[in-house]
């Protein structure tokens, strides 16, 4: 028995449970999609399958990941934006600036952006048909309403997430500068 | 050796030179000197040969020992294979190309255990939403085939009547909350996509393989979904059956990435503390331990969001959709907070509408005077409306609940289904075929069980919240079903088949 784990595990590369764990799902998968193939739609339901992995793995993911790190270029790392290329490009000076040993200049500006389009772009993806009205005309046969009135609505609430990322980030960085003057204060007679 | 050659040479040369200079010098020395000369002029020649078939062979030798090494390489297609995918190709196959340092084993754990938590309970309400159709009744399945998968069917229940709108409604809500826990696990992971080698091992890539079941599954439910409730029929598929299937295969894919990663993210889970985390604040934030699975960037770059921040950033985008989604499901007041769903905040009043009496070709004709029930048992009876509404009267409070997520609950006035099959001479009812006057399209009939039909509740209503029923909810009449799909309450009722128990 151990001899024939032993020659599994070794032209497999794991434990033959993992093999069985493996074909057994594999199986169930299999009978589902029979089931597709005797419906006839096997064609779309694969090829919507595929295009959900390739769609999110190699268009989404780097989408999404090459905005931030154009947002992260454009934006100064410091309120100030004085040395922000240096700043960005050494870790030091980003974790000296994160850690609020300069707190005159204030918190790194990225989040305050970060979130409020996260969050709005987030809604984009998953209402996209209503905002952009795609659905229309399914969706009035469906409810008798218009989409009309999401893509106002969508518009309002991303106006509004950054209008409230706007002000939090003002009073962030009045109580940074109010606490860098303090912290200044008892330096300035010895001057 | 070269430098020497030369120095030779030009010594020879040299003493030539002198030789000639000096005319004082005797013939017999002048000839042992031409002989000296010649001497040391073909010892350079001999060198000279020499060295340059020394360096001819040591270039044949070396090029010889590459053509070898490339024929035993050749010869060696495996060792050639392993030498080439050792190095990695540029771009994302470069580890060193992942950089955020928030990624790592702790991480991806706590985004799988809510996933494994959420996506479970995902499953398990869409799967009930199914039975909650009666699929074993005639023409009720959308979605044949398969028989083996609905082993655990069961003849949905009348009673609790909310069960229904609330199984829906967290299906609904519950899938639009998991998108950006979906999306960060993804994120999280999405490195090991690029891992090279793409394969090590005949167990390494079955288990590549399979993750085509539990992501590609996982993304094409949701975005199925989410599309349907949006009346955005692009895809070209039947949704009952792609959902319910495409559900099997995630279901497959989901119950072997568990069994074989939980000990995995129990590690992880164990590897930190969720109320340190908390606590710890960007300046304080670093990189996590590097973990066996590789999940932790080589060289994380310094952080520009705490790991709390980007949990509180998921969470937030979560309870986001939620708050501006769940008002359709839940009613009442709230259903003005729906900003962002189908059915939610809405010019036209409180009452959603799925299927409009425009959108089927609904005549005023077919609704007006001429309008005749026609309930078929061991005899066939023909009603007028008002006919119908002479009939002892029932009223029942009860939700109305759509497959896609939104509910309303109302106040339904109308003939019970038992009674009108005892006027069509049934007195213990069976199965039930409802029909509409709707002339085409999914669910203009509808099947219903014995216990349906006999439920006091189940009504052929009339009248809704102490008016008569809008066309667009079914006038002149339409049947209502404690605890049954939305779609399986059927507008504009012109015909019911009603069966003897059996």
């Amino acid at each position: 028995m151990t001899a024939v784990i032993g020659w599994v595990r070794r032209w497999y590369g794991a434990n033959p449970l993992h093999l069985l764990a493996l074909l057994a799902a594999f199986a169930l998968a299999g009978y589902a999609v029979h089931a597709v193939v005797a419906a006839g739609q096997w064609r779309g339901f694969a090829v919507w399958f595929l295009v959900a992995i390739v769609g999110h793995d190699l268009l989404l993911f780097p989408l999404y990941s090459l905005a931030d790190l154009s947002v992260r270029r454009l934006l100064p790392q410091r309120a100030t934006g004085t040395n922000d290329r240096q700043a960005g490009q050494d870790g030091a000076g980003l974790r000296r600036v994160s850690a609020g040993m300069a707190p005159s200049q204030g918190p790194p500006v990225i989040n305050y952006v970060r979130v409020p389009a996260a969050f709005s772009l987030l809604l984009l993806l998953v209402w996209f048909p209503l905002i952009l009205g795609l659905s229309s005309a399914e969706y009035h046969r469906a409810s008798d309403l218009s989409t009309s009135p999401y893509l106002w609505r969508w518009l309002a609430v991303t106006g509004a997430m950054f209008t409230v990322s706007a002000v939090s980030y003002a009073l962030r960085l009045r109580r940074a500068s109010s606490q860098g003057r303090r912290a200044r204060a008892p330096a300035a007679p010895g001057r | 050796m070269a430098g020497k050659r030369r120095q030779r040479r030009r010594a020879g040369c040299q003493r030539e030179k002198l030789a000639a200079a000096d005319p004082a010098a005797g013939s017999v020395s002048a000839t042992s000197r031409k002989v000296v000369a010649a001497l040391v002029a073909v010892v350079a020649v001999l060198l000279t040969v020499v060295a340059v078939l020394r360096a001819a062979v040591a270039a044949l030798r070396s090029a010889v020992a590459a053509l070898r090494g490339k024929v035993a390489a050749l010869a060696d297609p495996a060792g050639l294979l392993r030498r080439t995918l050792s190095r990695p190709p540029p771009g994302p196959f470069r580890p060193g190309t992942w950089r955020s340092p928030l990624r790592g084993q702790w991480l991806t754990s706590l985004l799988g255990l809510v996933l494994l938590v959420g996506l479970t309970i995902l499953a398990v309400t869409g799967l009930l939403s199914y039975a909650a159709y009666n699929p074993r009744l005639p023409g009720n399945d959308e979605t044949r085939g398969a028989p083996l998968l609905k082993f655990y069917l069961f003849s949905w229940p009348t009673h609790p009547s909310w069960l229904y709108r609330v199984d829906q409604g967290i299906h609904i809500t519950l899938g639009l909350a998991l998108v950006p826990f979906v999306l960060a696990k993804l994120w999280s992971v999405l490195p090991k996509l690029f891992t090279w080698p793409p394969v090590r091992s005949a167990a390494q890539a079955l288990e590549r393989l399979s993750l085509i079941m539990i992501v590609g599954g996982v993304l094409f439910e949701f975005a199925t979904g989410i599309l349907d409730i949006q009346n955005y029929y692009v895809f070209p598929f039947s949704f009952y059956t792609a959902h319910l299937y495409g559900a099997w295969v995630f279901i497959a894919g989901l119950v072997t990435h568990v069994t074989l990663k939980f000990p995995h993210m129990l590690a992880g889970l164990r590897s930190r503390s969720l109320r340190r985390e908390l606590r710890t604040p960007l300046s304080e934030t670093r990189p996590e331990e590097p973990d066996p699975a590789g999940l932790r960037a080589p060289s994380p770059a310094a952080p520009t969001i705490s790991r709390r921040g980007l949990l509180a950033g998921v969470g937030g985008a979560s309870v986001t959709l939620v708050a501006l989604a769940v008002g359709q499901s839940i009613g009442g007041w709230t259903r003005r907070t729906a900003l962002f769903a189908p059915r939610g905040l809405s010019a036209t009043g409180a009452f959603p509408v799925n299927r409009t009496a425009a959108s089927i070709g609904l005549t005023s004709a077919d609704v007006g005077d001429s309008y005749r029930l026609t309930l078929i048992g061991t005899r066939t009876v023909t009603l007028t409306r008002e006919q119908i509404l002479a009939l002892p009267q029932h009223t029942a409070e009860l939700p109305i609940a759509c497959v896609e997520g939104w509910s309303y609950a109302a106040s339904w006035t109308g003939v019970r289904l038992a009674d009108l099959a005892r006027l069509a001479g049934i007195a213990d009812p069976g199965i039930a075929q409802i029909e509409s006057i709707q002339p085409k399209g999914s669910f203009r009939a509808a099947a219903l069980s014995a216990a349906q039909v006999s439920d006091p509740q189940s009504l052929l209503a009339l009248r809704v919240n102490g008016a008569d029923l809008p066309r667009d909810h079914g006038y002149p009449a339409r049947t209502i079903i404690p605890n049954a799909p939305g779609v399986h309450n059927t507008k504009w009722v012109n015909k019911i088949t009603f069966l003897e128990n059996a």
